[in-house]
């Protein structure tokens, strides 16, 4: 039991990542990495909506009628996002304000319907909470890499606390204002993605064609 | 009064373009940007549906959810608005199931069209966005209308144009590891940069 726990953890985390492997809920997360605190709490959102929200479908899997479960999942997830939204904004009311509508949309990311669906509708309930966990954790490091290099080259910061000192702070670092831009997100998933394949080759993608070669005589070989 | 409209249509359409500065819709952005001719129903399918549950949304919540909305039944004290995203997501498959079955009585050829992507369109964050986001900036239903249009819009242009260079893109020679997902993600960044050079622009 253990042993079948510590996989359902870890296996999301490293050799089974929603976002680097499955592509599943960059949604909303992108937009909200430029700052690593922002980050960090939309990764706790996240992580808690999706271990509860599989904890409590698989809790009443038996008795949803399989025509409506789509609309009970996302009631559920529904619930359990207005209630993390009402906590942010009692608890942390500006970072709630900087996230914006992204808390929101933790009910379409695809990783709580994703993992409801395959998992929670599957499992007994406490195996599929830490099946939440799991995945939340998988989103999590992703989104906190990418979170850390756009913070520390885009302002010179990690968690708000100045690394590098900045030009206009009498130091020496010239922030890169890209990295805080939104096309900068895409071209680190996109490296980062390169950088996984290249380690675990197998999750090479086919190639739709292949290049022939220059000369009569290669192409023949 | 027009130019107003229009300025918050084109903002809506190229300088607060849904998928490539808001990141909204991006798995099904990705996933099924393949070919040019499923890319277009896809963005016909966002664009309807965006019409419709923005405004039918933006009426909910001025006249059911906000606060003192339910003035008109004797009840100005009562503040709905955290059931807000419960009442969005339950409007938009409600209304993307009535459409469903609208196109299959009605516009048969359309239905098949589109096919798998209506029932998905439900999970789009694009869609949800849009109706956060209207309920977010406080617009009314006159600029709820004109955003919601702008929203669909510029959602199925990113996606056609993204599906335009993918068609070329099989055919080049991309390193092993950056095929596929990794390239898509870069050429998205750079039409994002693209679109950053709307940015400058004041309506």
């Amino acid at each position: 039991m253990s042993s079948q726990l510590k996989e359902v953890v870890w296996g999301p985390v490293f050799t089974n990542n929603p976002i680097g492997l499955q592509i599943l809920g960059i949604c909303s997360a992108l937009a909200v990495t430029t700052q690593m605190s922002v980050a960090l709490v939309m990764c706790v959102a996240l992580t808690l909506v999706t271990a509860f929200s599989n904890f409590f479908i698989s809790l009443i899997r038996n008795q949803i009628p399989s025509s409506i479960r789509i609309i009970v999942q996302m009631t559920i997830i529904a619930s359990l996002v207005i209630v993390v939204d009402q906590i942010l904004g009692a608890v942390a009311y500006d970072t709630s304000k900087q996230l914006t509508v992204f808390v929101g949309l933790i009910i379409t990311n695809c990783i709580v319907m994703g993992r409801a669906e395959a998992f929670a509708m599957a499992n007994p309930p406490v195996i599929s909470f830490m099946d939440g966990i799991g995945n939340g954790l998988g989103y999590s490091i992703v989104l906190m890499l990418v979170a850390t290099i756009r913070e520390l080259i885009g302002s010179g910061s990690l968690m708000g606390v100045e690394l590098l000192p900045l030009v206009t702070n009498g130091g020496w670092y010239v922030p890169t204002g890209l990295m805080l831009l939104p096309p900068s997100a895409f071209f680190i998933i996109g490296l980062l993605i390169w950088a996984l394949r290249s380690w675990k080759t197998e999750q090479v993608e086919e190639a739709d064609y292949v290049i022939g070669g220059h000369t009569a005589l290669s192409r023949a070989a | 009064m027009f130019e107003y409209y229009l300025s918050l249509l084109l903002k809506a359409v190229f300088i607060e373009n849904m998928a490539l500065v808001f990141f909204l819709g991006m798995c099904t952005f990705i996933a099924i940007s393949k070919k040019i001719e499923t890319a277009i129903g896809l963005g016909v399918a966002v664009i309807v549906v965006q019409v419709i549950t923005v405004p039918v949304n933006n009426l909910i919540f001025a006249y059911l959810l906000a606060d003192g909305a339910l003035a008109w039944a004797g009840m100005p004290d009562v503040d709905l608005s955290f059931l807000g995203y419960l009442s969005y997501i339950a409007v938009i498959a409600a209304i993307v199931q009535i459409m469903e079955m609208f196109l299959d009585k009605y516009v048969p050829s359309l239905y098949n069209a589109l096919g798998v992507f209506l029932p998905l369109i439900t999970v789009n964050c694009a869609i949800l966005g849009a109706s956060l986001f209207m309920v977010n900036r406080d617009y009314n239903f006159g600029e709820s209308v004109v955003y919601g249009v702008g929203a669909g819009v510029g959602w199925a242009l990113a996606i056609v144009t993204l599906a335009g260079i993918r068609e070329k893109l099989k055919y080049s020679d991309v390193p092993d590891g950056l095929r596929g997902l990794g390239i898509t993600f870069i050429t998205v960044g750079l039409m994002s940069l693209g679109f950053m050079s709307f940015g400058g622009i004041s309506l």
